[in-house]
């Protein structure tokens, strides 16, 4: 059977039976989403939906194809922003199938169209999930950045001397939010030494120990020097055992012992008042 | 094709990369420098990397080398004004810019070479 | 997608202002904009001093999850590389400098395919997601 075709002689079934079907289709959702839409409301949303069903089928316009399935998103994230499940808005959908058999069952005619169209209108009722999906991972990815940023603080310690106290775990994704922040600090204060704690850092395995060399090389090509406190003894045991080394870099167990490294560095002394 | 101009200010050499260096400019620029060292006995060079946005393992190997040219006349060499996504992308790269100092700008740049002795 | 000729250091150039302004057009930020550019400006040099000559080619693409991304194609008909295993370690070199060209390149991207043979030409394509 020719696709084409099957596909025209529903568009044309489609659009001969247009209010009929509408009608229908809007009942069916309206009852579906138990009263929290009317059908005239519900009919004005799924117009659009279904000239644009219309308009694929017949196959003659190209951005048919693409309209629709960015009408179908903008449904599904305003279904989702309203409260509905993604079942309720996937069930939206697919009671066009039975709003449509309704009448195809009374003619008989048109039952090879008829299963084409229902499992292209089943691929249609799958996509508002998967736009469902995709919102809510946009919210927990904006969510993840936003809990990234809050726990990276950058403070300064004293006139030239900054610090990065690092709280969790520092995977890649993390160490390059730390590098951006770090240097970024360092352009706006002109600072030329760093200390970066690592107290709240619970493990410190090899790729650890790369990542913190990272920002070290990356801190230096601008100037300053950087020194790694907050060394716990287990965590120095762990360290000498996985052979890391950490060369020219200086490292020490407190901040306080690291920020009066530094301030020799700089020249300064601190002094009884 | 752009020849970067060299200044002398004192004992020091200032060369400001303005632009997305051609590769024939690169290599002019190394010359020229070579030159300039042998001719004013300059015992510093600073070059201002603030206003470029790429520098990749031709341009870094291009800095190294200046470096090394440099110790042959008993120059120093800084690189000052490196940007934060340079650096960033310079560390991941595993480009490591031995041979030369860096510095946060031209002012910090010169602050290192005169403290030494 | 854009198609650009490697002939030339000139070329070079150009492929990494227009992959720059792809790179902004798609949100990337700035620094894996840079990130990019750079790595497009080592495999554009090799292309060119490697491979002969050859094209590359910039497409926008779009994840499953609706992400923009850049992806880049380096393509030559040069000697192509013996070992590509080889080529992919760090400090590998044919020519003169620190070798760190298509290694380097690949910690700079999210997706990295290096197809390569002797006598057939290579073929690199990268591409990198906006976050």
């Amino acid at each position: 059977m020719d696709v084409g075709a099957s596909q025209q002689r529903m568009a044309a079934f489609l659009r001969d039976n247009h209010d009929k079907i509408v009608g229908s289709w809007s009942d069916l959702v309206a009852a579906g989403l138990r009263g929290r839409t009317s059908p005239q409301e519900a009919r004005r949303q799924l117009e659009d939906l279904y000239a644009l069903v219309i308009r694929e089928l017949s196959g003659t316009d190209e951005n048919a194809s693409g309209e629709l399935r960015a009408v179908l998103d903008e449904l599904s994230r305003n279904r989702a922003r309203d409260g509905f499940t993604p079942s309720e808005t996937a069930l939206s959908v697919f009671s066009l199938k039975d709003a449509v058999y309704e009448l195809v069952a009374e003619s008989a005619e048109l039952v090879p169209e008829y299963l084409a169209f229902s499992r292209a209108v089943d691929d249609l009722g799958l996509r508002t999930f998967e736009a469902f999906s995709a919102a809510r991972e946009q919210i927990i990815t904006d969510q993840t950045t936003s809990m990234m940023e809050l726990s990276t603080p950058v403070v300064r310690l004293w006139d030239g001397i900054i610090a990065v106290p690092l709280v969790g775990t520092l995977d890649s994704a993390r160490t390059q939010l730390v590098m951006e922040k770090l240097l970024d600090t360092l352009v706006a204060s002109g600072a030329e030494h760093a200390v970066i704690d690592i107290t709240g850092v619970p493990t410190v395995d090899t790729e650890v120990a790369q990542h913190l060399l990272k920002t070290v090389s990356a801190a230096r090509l601008l100037g300053a020097e950087c020194t790694i406190s907050g060394i716990r003894p287990q965590v120095a045991q762990t360290i000498v055992s996985l052979g890391i080394e950490f060369g020219d870099i200086a490292t020490k167990a407190t901040l306080a012992d690291a920020l009066a490294l530094a301030l020799k560095h700089a020249g300064l002394k601190v002094v009884p008042a | 094709m752009d020849q970067v101009p060299i200044l002398k200010i004192g004992q020091t050499l200032f060369v400001s990369i303005q632009i997305d260096l051609q590769d024939e400019s690169v290599m002019l620029l190394q010359e020229d420098l070579a030159a300039e060292l042998a001719a004013t006995a300059a015992r510093g060079v600073i070059i201002d990397i603030t206003a470029v946005e790429i520098v990749d393992s031709f341009i870094g190997r291009m800095l190294a080398t200046i470096g090394s040219i440099s110790r042959l006349f008993d120059a120093e060499t800084v690189i000052v004004g490196m940007r934060p996504a340079v650096a960033i992308t310079l560390t991941e790269l595993g480009l490591s810019l031995n041979g030369v100092r860096t510095a946060l700008n031209a002012e910090k740049g010169l602050a290192l070479l005169n403290g030494r002795t | 997608m854009d198609e650009l000729i490697i002939q030339s250091g000139d070329d070079v150039v150009r492929v990494r202002q227009h992959v720059r302004n792809a790179a902004a057009s798609s949100g990337l930020s700035l620094v894996d904009q840079t990130k990019l550019v750079t790595a497009a400006s080592e495999l554009a040099r090799n292309t060119l001093i490697h491979g002969g000559g050859g094209v590359a080619r910039v497409e926008v693409v779009k994840s499953a999850a609706g992400r923009a991304g850049i992806k880049l194609h380096f393509a030559d008909e040069g000697p192509g590389i013996a070992d590509v295993n080889l080529a992919l370690t760090d400090g590998w070199s044919t020519g003169t400098g620190l070798g760190l060209g298509l290694s380097g390149s690949r910690r700079l991207v999210d997706e990295f395919e290096l197809k390569s043979e002797p006598g057939a030409g290579t073929s690199v394509v990268v591409v990198k997601w906006s976050r």
